[in-house]
């Protein structure tokens, strides 16, 4: 064994994803650019929507709509492009065959980019939310702040644990990631409701496109945010338990799904290797 | 359990294939065909062979990122297949024309992330990656992105992530392949500077350059279509060549050779007469005895303008076992 001091276990597996996480927390944010690509472009697109609405003369409370659905677009966005798809990226630059031969496993890597990742579009979150909430004169009210955050924190969880799966299943599809990702923009916004109340499609749509966990995420904090006009898929409480069940599941499927893929690459050689 | 370093038993790996053009039966391709090796801790280890060979598939069965299709490998003791952690809290591997990390990251993040993989204290790890920059040269580079690192400085900063861990084995896969000379010199200086600083410590080198593997390895095996066809040190892999060790000796010019024959010692001698000087090309029972052809010479009052000592290279024994020479296995090699 290695006469360097080396921390074992929950240790190591911490200190793991903090090394992970930096390179998206720290290193994402070095290029002043992000400011432009991740905010200001993203935001164009839901400045279009506001006005949109704006036109058509409808209540303000949709400006605050759509600003919320554009912050949570980027989580979306995020899971897709830094999540699912990244182990194709990182098998192409060779980095994965070395994150499955590391003592502290994979695991902790895939826990680095999900909570890096988090940070890291929070902050771009955020910024869309100020920017756009400052352009348009919107106010909000959150009724139940403890429950909003609750709520927020569950469906990232299930957020991040649906984009572990992708990340395995999207490896498995090898070169198709890319196309794969791009399916799963404009369908998904459309279907979780980013721009307007997901009930809108039918109740029965809603329920469908419930298994997205932005989607019952985003119906219960609007509800938080605009309690007496919202139209609700369901009421917060069931919607927040279906969340919890959502990041269960997830979570769970992620794990299967992380174990399949390592015994196919090692198996097939073909998923993890740059031959 | 063993106390061997790297120990494998007829090590076997296909890889299953669609049919193709290439390949219209669409059979197995055998990338590895009965591997049986044992490399007892601190040895310098290279696996010598073209493109395809199967010199990488080895190195990755061993460091578990393949399961072998049948036989057995064990790494530091441990089985690779039934217990890979065990193996992987022992090793490190380094492979040529690696992009590893992230570009945004300056070299000195770059290796304290991986540092962190391995649960190292900040730092004990900055320590560590400062002492080994400045041992690479790459200490007033720790500040630069890794996207703006030349191909050899790349190569170095990724043998300081191999070694961060102190790995008990380090697997080298083509380490300098793509580096230019001075890079490739430098990075095997370093190995070689760190295999005798950590006596003890095991590296199974792979590459398809003959003069690397007999400047870096106690020990070389030549790898050709997934078997070992020769195994032994770079020296005694000479010895075995067809003609072996001979001497150059050009003279004034000779009447008759003949006599060279009857030095005690002389098995062989051939004289080729050009620009009016007689080159001999002489094969001796032992060095020792060019010092009697010398004195005959003398005896004779002949002048001698040069005497060289030509030793086969690993090329010779390489293409004496394989029947090509490396570059030509390589064109011919399986993708």
């Amino acid at each position: 064994m290695s006469d360097i001091a080396q921390a074992r276990g929950i240790r190591r597996v911490v200190r793991a994803t903090l090394g992970r996480a930096y390179p998206r927390i720290i290193g994402a944010n070095r290029e002043r650019s992000w400011l432009f690509y991740d905010t200001i472009l993203p935001l164009l697109g839901t400045i279009a929507f506001v006005y949109v609405y704006k036109a058509l003369g409808a209540p303000d409370r949709f400006v605050g709509y759509v600003i919320m659905g554009g912050a949570t677009m980027a989580f979306w966005m995020n899971v897709m492009w830094n999540m699912a798809a990244q182990f194709y990226w990182d098998k192409q630059g060779g980095n994965l065959e070395l994150y499955m031969v590391l003592p502290c496993g994979i695991v902790p890597i895939l826990l680095g980019m999900s909570f890096g990742g988090f940070v890291g579009t929070l902050v771009r979150a955020v910024a869309i939310i100020v920017i756009g909430s400052v352009l348009f004169h919107v106010t909000y009210t959150i009724t139940q702040l403890p429950l909003f955050l609750l709520i927020f924190g569950v469906g990232i969880i299930a957020l991040y644990g649906l984009g572990v799966t992708f990340a395995s299943v999207f490896l498995m599809w090898g070169r198709e990631a890319w196309h794969m990702a791009e399916l799963f923009m404009e369908p998904v916004f459309l279907a979780s409701g980013f721009y307007f109340p997901v009930r809108a499609l039918g109740f029965w749509v809603g329920m469908g496109t419930s298994i997205i966990p932005l989607t019952l995420a985003l119906d219960a904090m609007r509800q938080l945010l605009f309690p007496e006009s919202h139209p609700a898929l369901l009421p917060v409480r069931v919607e927040l338990t279906a969340l919890v069940g959502l990041a269960v599941l997830f979570i769970f499927v992620a794990r299967q799904s992380l174990r399949k893929m390592e015994y196919l690459a090692r198996r097939e050689g073909r998923l993890s290797l740059r031959f | 359990m063993s106390n061997l370093a790297i120990a494998t038993q007829d090590l076997v790996r296909t890889y299953r294939t669609r049919k193709s053009a290439g390949n219209p039966s669409g059979a197995p391709v055998v990338a590895l065909d009965g591997v049986t090796l044992d490399i007892p801790p601190g040895e310098f280890f290279g696996l010598l062979g073209p493109n395809g060979a199967g010199k990488t598939t080895f190195i990755k069965v061993l460091v578990t990122l393949l399961l072998p299709t049948s036989g057995s490998a064990r790494v530091a003791g441990f089985d690779v297949v039934g217990q890979a952690q065990q193996v992987r809290e022992r090793i490190s591997m380094v492979s040529g024309g690696e992009h590893s990390g992230y570009g945004l990251l300056t070299v000195r993040e770059q290796l304290w992330m991986f540092s962190q993989f391995y649960g190292m204290p900040t730092q004990t790890a900055l320590a560590r990656i400062d002492e080994l920059l400045r041992v690479v040269g790459l200490y007033e580079e720790r500040n630069r992105r890794v996207s703006a690192l030349s191909s050899g400085m790349r190569q170095k900063m990724n043998m300081v992530r191999g070694l961060l861990p102190d790995p008990e084995i380090l697997f080298l896969d083509e380490p300098t392949v793509g580096l230019d000379v001075e890079a490739a010199r430098d990075v095997r200086a370093y190995i070689k500077e760190w295999i005798h600083a950590t006596p003890g410590r095991t590296i199974l080198l792979t590459t398809h350059y003959m003069h690397e593997a007999e400047e870096l390895c106690d020990r070389v095996a030549i790898i050709h279509k997934g078997r070992i066809v020769a195994c032994d040190t770079p020296a005694a892999l000479r010895r075995r060549t067809a003609g072996g060790t001979y001497f150059v000796l050009t003279t004034e010019p000779l009447d008759g050779t003949a006599w060279v024959s009857q030095v005690p010692g002389v098995q062989r001698a051939d004289a080729r007469a050009s620009d009016g000087r007689t080159e001999l090309r002489l094969q001796l029972a032992d060095d020792g005895v060019i010092a009697g052809v010398v004195k005959a010479l003398a005896d004779r009052e002949r002048r001698i303008f040069s005497l060289q000592k030509i030793e086969p290279s690993l090329e010779d024994v390489f293409v004496q076992i394989v029947g090509r020479r490396l570059e030509e296995a390589d064109e011919g090699g399986r993708a």
